[in-house]
């Protein structure tokens, strides 16, 4: 889903890295505080909007209407402006997506293509347990379909579970939780990942250099995820976590299984974040009435921030500098700047911070990044990866897929754009991904193979 | 077949438009997201002909070969129709946008023009193209293997590359032309359009003899180069005074 949501389903393994609850550490930043109190009324509809807020901005500058709502007044001009800021940017959140998406797919095909050990039958994981090695095909059909509703429900306990523990609090469990899954991501999944790469160029490492190596790049993928660090290094692991996972699920995964459980987990997707009893929507709900950032360490953010953060803004000094930096931008801040006696608009600019560290700028500017969870990566990328390993060495089969998803995601966001909630994104992009898979392998394949050999071209 | 023969044939079928896509496209997310969507719109293209193609060859005898290529040849065919088909689609689709960015900016005015759009368009549906057309081999290429062993021509590899280059170009300069016409309702620059395509894809037909197929696509290419230009604004005292790099009155570049 587009929003952080999708980050906690899909927990195949209990260390699985996809929530994170960083928020027990950070507070709230106090000078929203201040704002927030007079717009308590208004808060329930505010939060149901602000959840999905949290994750693309143009439902961040939605937020701010909704938590307009107190002043109706202004609702009508601010509307107009909400859909302008919406479609300015719509554009540019569309391809501050598509960047990583693409990376990963690239990373995950890469791989694939390559290092032979991922396309390798190893042994399934115990989330599937019946074989594929089945001669009928029918029983096949039923082994497959029958590891996807083991799979699925592996997935919904989970999410159920993590639901659980952070509505009673239970932040010290999850945090551990999530500390562990990284862990075992960034050391154990890469030493592999590197060992593989190492074995297929054939090239000599020795053990302490491997050690330093991998213990350098665990460190500060643990900081840089968990803790502070430079955006664009934060972005670059989730990305490189994602494509790991997706890797893991390539290899491990027989086939009929990975494509029934795709078309599976895209409709629990819709279930869960449309569905008003969805545990994803209830967990964001959650946070939201909590006013905590949810899951800041598994979505990726696209913000453009600053670095480290100033700790504690000062209130009075960060207007007129708010308002500087805004004429800067577009002029047309006026709506959006914050007078701290504004209570709905610093409450606009309270949504899901991604870093614990807050300074008014900071959030500011990250309003106008996306947020998509990690768990799409992976799954878009377990889809492309998966027509890289089986089309038949066929590459058009990948690049169909690839664009289909692409444009899955932005049909997604552009209905975001129009509804203004929280929408999943795996159902457009992997139902598209899945038809033209299929559809290319088969029929594309042959038609553009004749061409091929009699080099027509069309 | 080595790498040289690899980063040679991707380069001379996809340079121009890397160069096309980094200079002109790779700035504006808007732009991207057009490139995307007409690729989008060509492989839905391709799918469906290949679709039609392949219950026919089901439906039809494998052993009659005058039969199958006769098949092909209206695989060929229909397919060139479809794409220009989505191509009209993809312009219906587009100008339903312009509406909308319209109606949604500040100064009433869309952030990107028509002919712009026409442009990008272009871009994407010869980008996909030649993808697709390409990278099977490309990949080949880096595998072992004697080019034309048995003894087919020697030039598969070098030939194909250019026949994509020329593609690309074609797919772009015919975006400009269709979009042209069908923002001005003039018919006959659609009908051109289409029948040039037409013309190119039954060109191709006369492989191995390439002379017969890279010759007239080049210079169809040409007339069509010279004609999205002076449709796009261009006249030859523009060329000259880009060329010239003269910089009285009107800027010597023209408008992207």
């Amino acid at each position: 889903m587009i929003t952080f949501m999708n980050n906690s389903d899909s927990e195949e393994e209990p260390c699985n890295e996809r929530t994170s609850l960083m928020s027990a550490e950070s507070p709230p930043v106090p000078s929203y505080q201040d704002g927030l109190q007079p717009s308590e009324a208004g808060e329930v509809q505010a939060h149901r909007k602000r959840r999905t807020g949290s994750s693309r901005s143009p439902n961040n500058i939605a937020d701010g209407n909704m938590s307009d709502s107190g002043v109706p007044v202004r609702e009508g001009t601010l509307e107009n402006e909400e859909e302008e800021l919406t479609l300015k940017y719509g554009a540019k959140h569309v391809i501050m997506l598509f960047v990583p998406v693409t990376l990963c797919m690239i990373v995950v095909v890469a791989t694939i293509k390559s290092v032979r050990f991922y396309t390798e039958k190893n042994g399934q994981l115990i989330y599937t347990p019946f074989s594929e090695d089945t001669p009928s095909v029918g029983q096949r059909l039923l082994n497959s379909v029958l590891n996807t509703i083991i799979m699925i429900s592996v997935i919904v306990v989970m999410t159920v579970f993590l639901v659980l523990l952070y509505k009673y609090r239970c932040y010290k469990f999850i945090h551990g939780w999530l500390i562990l899954s990284s862990l075992m991501l960034l050391f154990l999944f890469t030493y592999i990942y590197l060992g593989e790469v190492l074995k297929t160029y054939n090239v000599a490492m020795d053990y302490p250099t491997l050690f330093l190596v991998i213990w350098n790049f665990g460190a500060v993928g643990m900081i840089c995820i968990h803790w502070k660090g430079p955006l664009q290094l934060q972005q670059a692991y989730l990305i490189m976590i994602s494509a790991l996972m997706a890797l893991v699920f390539i290899k491990y995964l027989p086939e009929w299984s990975a494509w029934v459980i795709l078309g599976a987990i895209s409709i629990y997707d819709l279930m869960a974040v449309l569905c008003p009893k969805g545990p994803l929507r209830m967990l964001v709900e959650t946070a939201q009435e909590r006013n905590e950032p949810i899951f800041p360490a598994l979505i990726y953010s696209s913000a453009m921030m600053w670095t480290v953060g100033m700790a504690k803004p000062d209130t009075a000094a960060r207007g007129p500098s708010q308002q500087t930096w805004d004429a800067a931008e577009d002029g047309r801040e006026d709506h959006r700047s914050p007078s701290h006696t504004d209570s709905q608009m610093s409450e606009t600019r309270s949504p899901v911070p991604t870093r614990p560290i807050t300074s008014f700028e900071e959030l500011e500017e990250e309003e106008r990044g996306v947020k998509l969870g990690l768990g799409d990566f992976i799954f878009y990328s377990v889809l492309v990866g998966k027509a890289a390993a089986t089309a038949s060495g066929d590459w058009n089969t990948t690049l169909a897929c690839f664009v289909a998803i692409l444009i899955g995601l932005c049909l997604t966001l552009l209905l975001l754009a129009v509804f203004k909630k929280a929408l999943p994104a795996l159902p457009i992009s992997i139902t598209f991904g899945l038809v033209f898979y299929f559809s290319t392998d088969n029929l594309v394949r042959p038609f553009m193979d004749t061409l091929a050999s009699h080099q027509l071209y069309i | 077949m080595t790498l040289a023969v690899f980063f040679g044939c991707t380069f001379i079928a996809f340079g121009p438009a890397l160069g096309l896509f980094l200079f002109t496209i790779a700035r504006d997310p808007l732009r991207i997201i057009i490139l995307i969507a007409g690729a989008f719109f060509w492989l839905v293209s391709l799918l469906l002909s290949s679709l039609i193609w392949f219950i026919a060859v089901k439906a039809s005898n494998p052993q009659d070969e005058s039969l199958q290529k006769g098949l092909l040849i209206f695989g060929v065919m229909f397919s060139v129709l479809l794409q220009e088909a989505f191509r009209f689609l993809y312009y219906k689709l587009l100008r339903k946008a312009i509406e909308g960015l319209v109606a949604l900016s500040e100064d009433g005015c869309s952030p990107i023009s028509i002919q712009q759009m026409a442009y990008v368009a272009g871009v994407g549906f010869g980008l996909m193209s030649g993808a697709f057309s390409m990278i099977n081999l490309l990949a080949d290429a880096l595998g072992p293997g004697t080019v034309g062993i048995h003894g087919d021509s020697q030039l598969y590899f070098l030939t194909s590359a250019f026949m994509t280059m020329v593609l690309i170009f074609l797919h772009t300069f015919w975006g400009i032309l269709f979009f042209h016409g069908c923002e001005h309702r003039r018919w006959w620059e659609i009908t051109a359009v289409v029948v040039m395509h037409l013309a190119v894809s039954g060109s191709t037909f006369c492989n191995p003899l390439y002379v017969g197929s890279l010759v007239p696509s080049y210079l169809l290419m040409a007339t069509a180069a010279a004609w999205a230009y002076l449709l796009s604004g261009g006249s030859a005292q523009n060329l000259r005074r880009f060329l010239l790099c003269l910089r009285s009155g009107a800027s010597p570049q023209p408008a992207s």
